[in-house]
C-alpha cells in the first residue's frame, strides 16, 4: 500500500529554549501507509519535534506540510482537527472524569471507541467508569483507541509500548498493520529496536538536533541507525564482548559496599540486581525512563521499592525516608542540583545542612567547628567562593560541587551520583569526573548514571545497562564504548548486529 | 425475565454503591445537615417556622458565594475576591434601588449581575494574559473592588423596595418555605444546570482535574478557566443582591468576610482543592450547616464566637479526612 507520496512533510524545523538549542535542522517525510519510527539518543530532539508536530510548542523556523497545506499548529487542538493525533507516555485522559466523558472531550463517537477496543482486545469496560479507577495499561488501550476513533491522517505514538504487557503489545502492533494497510500513516517513537525493526517500514534518525539520515527498514538497518545515532561508522568496527554480570579482579577482593537484589518497584524496575564493591565507579548507562531513576530513588529513600533486597555493607536496608539512606551511609547526588539546595542560603550553610541530622543535642550549633569542616570540604573540592552568600548564583558546576562538599562534611559510604555532569561546562565536568574518581581511590563507593554515555568510560571502573526495568549488560567500562552501549541500551543483544553496516 | 431483572437491580444497587463511593459529599451531607436539624430540635424543641426563615436568610449569601468559589476551584483555581464582588454588588443595589419601584429594582439586578460577570471577566482575562498565579491576582482585584465598593458607599445606607426585599425575606408558599430557600434553588439552578449541562461544563471539570491530559485532549484550557470565573463573577453579584435582600440595605464591607467562608462551605461540601471534583448541592448544604452552628450555640447557651472554631475544626477533618482517603486508594 505504500505509494511515495509525502502526506505530511516536515523541512528545516528548528526551535530553542532560551540558549538551548533543542533542534536546528529537522526533516521528516511520512508517505501514506507507511509507519514511519522516529529515533534518536537522549537529547538528540525526538520530544521537542513531537511537541512541535502536535502543536504543544511552537517553531522557530522551518515549515509543516500536511496534505501539500503548509500548516502552523498553535494548540493541540488545531493539531487533532488537522488529522494529527498523538498518544502520549502519559495517557491523556482526565482522571476525574468518565470514560464517556473524556470521549466527549476529545469529540469521538464512542460507538467507534467501541469498536476499537474491541479490536485491541479490552471488552471489560463501561461508560460510566471512573478514569483514575482504570489500570495503567487499560488507559493507555483506551487513549489509542480514541486517538484510532478520531480517524486521523498521522497517528503519532510515543512509547506505546512501554509499560504494555507482551500480548497487549502484539495486539496494538497487529492494530497498526491493519491501519497501515488502509493507507493511514503512523509516526512511531520508541527505544526497543527489535520493535522497530519488525513493525516500521522506514526511520528517520536525529542527533543533535539535526535529521542525519533516512533508513529504509531492511535487514541490517539496525545497524545503520545505530551508526547514525552515533554520528560516525564506529558502530561496524565496535567489539561485540559482553563480560558476565561479575566482579572485575581488580576490585573483587575489595568488600562489597552496595548489593541489590531482584529489585522490583511498580513497573519500572522489574527484578534489578548488581553489586558495587568499595573503591569502585560503577557506571549506569539507560536511554529516558528505563527505571534508572527509580532505581536511584528506591537506593537513597526517596520512593519505597515493593520487593527485593538492599545490602549496605551486609546491612539490609529499606529506607522509608532519605534520612535512613544517609544514615546508612547512602547519599544521593540528583541531577537537578535545585531539588538538594537551598538556593537562597550561604555556602557554608548549605554544606553544613547534612551534618545537622546527626546533632544529638539541641543546643546552639559550635560555629568553629562546623565552620573548620566546611572549609576543608569547599576547599578540597576548590569551589569558587566569590558568590558564597547566595548558592544560587553559582554556576551549575558549582553548585554540583557544594552538594558534594555536603556529603564530604558529612560523611559517608556510598555515593549515588544521578547525571552529576547535566548541563555543567566542559571544564567543570572534567572536575567532577576527577572528583568521583578520588572519591573511590579514597575507598568510596559510587554508583553513577549518566546520560551521556562517552562519560562511562571516562569515569567508571564497570558498567550496567538498565532496559525496561532490567540490568541487560554489565561490562567492563574498557569495552564500554558508546556503540556497545547504545546497543545495548536499545535492547539489542549483545552480538546481536554482529554483521557490519551496509 | 427476572434473572435479566435482578441483574439490573444488581447493577443499580451497584451504581448507587459506586456514586457514593465517587460523591462522599453528595451522599454524606444531606445525612449530616438532617442530623443536624434534628439535632436543633433536640436542643431547643421550640424550633419552628421563624428559626427556619431566620437560618435560611443567613445562609443565603454564604451558599451563594460557596457556589461562586466552587466553580472556579472546579476548574483548578481559586478566587480571593468573591467577598468583595459581593460587596460592590451589595452597595450597588444598596444606593440604586434606594428610591424606586419593585419593577425598577428588579431592571437594576439585571444591570448588577452584568456588573459581576464583568468582573468575573476581568479576574479570568488577568489570569490568563498575565500568567501571574490566580491567587495573587484575585487577591489583588479583591483589593481594588473592596475599594471600589467603599467609594460607591461610604458607610451602611441605602434600601431596596420592600416588594423586592421579599423576594428573599419573606415566604409566600408557606411559613415552612421561606422565599430565601426558593431563591437559592433556583438561582443556583438557574445558572448551573445550563452550564453542567453542556460542553462547557465537561470543559470545566476536564481542565480542573488534569490541566495537561486536559490541553492534550484538544481542550481550550484557558477559556475553560475564563469561563469558571465569569460564572463565579455572576454567582458574586447574585450573592450581594441576596445581602441587601437579606439586610434590607447596601453596606461596603459587608461581603468582605464571604470569601474565606464560602472557601470553608465548598471543602466541608466535598469540593476538592486541587480541582475537577464536586458540585454546588455539597457546598449548598455545608453553607446552610455553617450557618446553623452559631444559632445552636445560642440555643446551648455558649459564645457564639465559637462558631469560628468550630468551623475552623471542620475544614480540618474534612481535608485530613480526604487526605488519609487519597492515601488508602494510593496504597490499594
Amino acid at each position: 500500500m505504500v505509494n511515495n507520496e509525502a502526506v505530511l512533510s516536515v523541512r528545516d524545523i528548528a526551535k530553542n529554549f532560551g540558549s538551548v538549542r533543542a533542534l536546528s535542522s529537522a526533516h521528516l517525510e511520512i508517505r501514506a501507509g507507511e509507519v514511519h519510527a522516529v529515533m534518536g539518543a537522549n537529547g538528540a530532539g525526538k520530544s521537542t519535534l513531537v511537541k512541535i508536530l502536535t502543536g504543544v510548542f511552537a517553531a522557530d523556523g522551518g515549515t509543516v506540510t500536511l496534505n501539500g497545506k503548509s500548516r502552523t499548529f498553535r494548540s493541540p487542538a488545531e493539531a487533532r482537527a488537522a488529522g494529527i493525533v498523538s498518544v502520549y507516555q502519559d495517557p491523556a485522559l482526565v482522571p476525574d472524569l468518565t470514560v464517556a466523558q473524556n470521549m466527549r472531550l476529545a469529540r469521538v463517537q464512542f460507538t467507534e471507541v467501541r469498536h476499537w477496543l474491541g479490536e485491541l482486545g479490552v471488552r471489560q469496560l463501561h461508560d460510566g467508569d471512573m478514569i483514575r479507577e482504570l489500570p495503567y495499561a487499560t488507559l493507555r488501550l483506551l487513549d489509542l483507541a480514541r486517538a484510532l476513533a478520531s480517524n486521523p491522517v498521522i497517528l503519532l505514538l510515543d512509547e506505546i509500548t512501554a509499560a504494555l504487557p507482551a500480548d497487549l503489545a502484539a495486539q496494538v502492533f497487529k492494530i497498526m498493520r491493519t491501519w497501515r494497510e488502509s493507507g493511514k500513516s503512523v509516526i512511531f517513537i520508541s527505544h526497543r529496536m527489535a520493535e522497530v525493526s519488525s513493525l516500521c517500514d522506514r526511520a528517520t534518525v536525529l542527533r543533535d538536533g539535526r535529521t542525519v539520515g533516512v533508513v529504509e527498514m531492511t535487514s541490517g538497518a539496525d545497524e545503520q541507525i545505530v551508526s547514525l545515532m552515533l554520528g560516525t561508522e564506529i558502530a561496524a568496527h565496535a567489539k561485540s564482548a559482553g563480560g558476565p554480570l561479575g566482579d572485575l579482579s581488580s576490585v573483587g577482593d575489595r568488600k562489597v559496599a552496595l548489593a541489590v537484589t531482584d529489585l522490583h518497584y511498580g513497573h519500572a524496575l522489574c527484578g534489578v540486581s548488581f553489586t558495587l564493591r568499595r573503591g569502585e565507579v560503577l557506571g549506569v548507562s539507560a536511554l529516558e525512563g528505563q527505571g534508572q531513576q527509580e532505581l536511584f530513588d528506591c537506593i537513597a529513600g526517596v520512593r519505597r521499592y515493593a520487593s527485593g533486597t538492599i545490602r549496605v555493607n551486609e546491612a539490609p536496608l529499606r529506607p522509608r525516608h532519605p534520612a535512613d539512606a544517609i544514615r546508612a551511609g547512602v547519599v544521593l547526588i540528583p541531577a537537578n542540583r535545585v531539588e538538594a539546595l537551598l538556593p537562597q542560603r550561604s555556602i557554608a550553610e548549605n554544606v553544613a545542612l547534612a551534618g545537622f541530622g546527626k546533632l544529638s543535642s539541641w543546643g546552639p550549633i559550635a560555629m568553629a567547628s562546623e565552620r573548620e569542616r566546611v572549609a576543608t570540604a569547599v576547599q578540597r573540592l576548590r569551589i569558587d567562593t566569590r558568590a558564597e552568600s547566595e548558592v544560587k548564583r553559582l554556576s551549575g558546576g558549582n553548585q554540583q560541587k557544594v552538594v558534594i562538599a555536603r556529603w564530604l562534611a558529612s560523611g559517608f559510604g556510598t555515593l549515588l551520583c544521578f547525571d552529576p555532569t547535566r548541563g555543567i561546562d566542559i571544564g567543570t565536568k572534567r572536575q567532577i569526573y576527577a572528583l568521583v574518581r578520588e572519591l573511590a581511590a579514597a575507598g568510596n563507593a559510587v554508583l553513577l548514571f549518566t546520560s551521556e554515555m562517552p562519560e562511562i568510560a571516562l569515569t567508571c571502573d564497570r558498567v550496567i545497562v538498565l532496559y525496561a526495568g532490567k540490568v541487560v549488560r554489565g561490562m567492563p567500562a574498557t569495552e564500554a564504548d558508546e556503540a556497545s552501549l547504545l546497543r545495548a541500551a536499545h535492547g539489542l543483544a549483545a552480538g546481536g548486529g554482529g554483521q557490519p553496516a551496509q | 425475565m427476572t434473572a435479566i431483572d435482578t441483574a439490573r437491580e444488581a447493577t443499580h444497587a451497584s451504581r448507587m454503591l459506586r456514586f457514593a463511593r465517587r460523591n462522599p459529599a453528595l451522599a454524606g451531607m444531606p445525612a449530616l445537615l438532617v442530623a443536624a436539624m434534628l439535632f436543633t430540635l433536640l436542643i431547643h424543641p421550640s424550633f419552628g417556622s421563624f428559626e427556619l426563615q431566620s437560618l435560611a436568610l443567613a445562609a443565603l449569601p454564604l451558599a451563594l458565594a460557596a457556589c461562586a468559589q466552587a466553580v472556579v476551584v472546579i476548574s483548578g483555581g481559586i478566587d480571593l475576591s468573591v467577598g468583595s464582588m459581593m460587596s460592590v454588588a451589595n452597595v450597588l443595589a444598596g444606593s440604586l434601588m434606594s428610591h424606586g419601584s419593585t419593577t425598577a429594582a428588579l431592571g437594576w439586578s439585571a444591570a448588577i449581575l452584568v456588573a459581576g460577570a464583568a468582573q468575573g471577566l476581568m479576574n479570568g482575562l488577568l489570569v490568563k494574559i498575565s500568567r501571574i498565579p490566580d491567587v495573587v491576582v484575585t487577591l489583588t482585584t479583591g483589593f481594588i473592588l473592596g475599594g471600589v465598593a467603599l467609594l460607591i458607599m461610604e458607610r451602611p445606607g441605602g434600601g431596596a423596595p420592600a416588594g423586592f426585599l421579599d423576594l428573599a425575606a419573606g415566604s409566600w408558599i408557606s411559613e415552612w418555605l421561606p422565599n430565601a430557600a426558593v431563591f437559592l434553588a433556583v438561582v443556583v439552578c438557574a445558572i448551573w444546570i445550563p452550564v453542567v449541562r453542556s460542553r462547557l461544563g465537561l470543559l470545566i471539570y476536564a481542565t480542573g482535574s488534569d490541566r495537561v491530559a486536559a490541553f492534550r485532549s484538544g481542550v481550550d484550557t484557558d477559556f475553560a478557566r475564563l469561563m469558571a470565573y465569569v460564572i463565579s463573577g455572576l454567582f458574586s453579584a447574585c450573592g450581594g443582591i441576596a445581602l441587601t435582600m437579606t439586610t434590607g440595605i447596601g453596606a461596603p464591607l459587608s461581603g468582605t468576610i464571604y470569601t474565606l467562608s464560602g472557601l470553608a462551605a465548598i471543602v466541608i461540601g466535598g469540593v476538592s482543592l486541587s480541582g475537577g471534583k464536586g458540585g454546588m448541592t455539597g457546598p449548598v448544604i455545608a453553607a446552610i450547616l455553617l450557618s446553623l452552628i452559631p444559632a445552636d450555640l445560642i440555643f446551648l447557651n455558649i459564645d457564639p464566637n465559637y462558631g469560628q472554631v468550630i468551623q475552623g475544626t471542620l475544614i480540618v477533618i474534612v481535608v485530613m479526612a480526604g487526605g488519609f482517603a487519597v492515601s488508602w486508594q494510593g496504597r490499594k
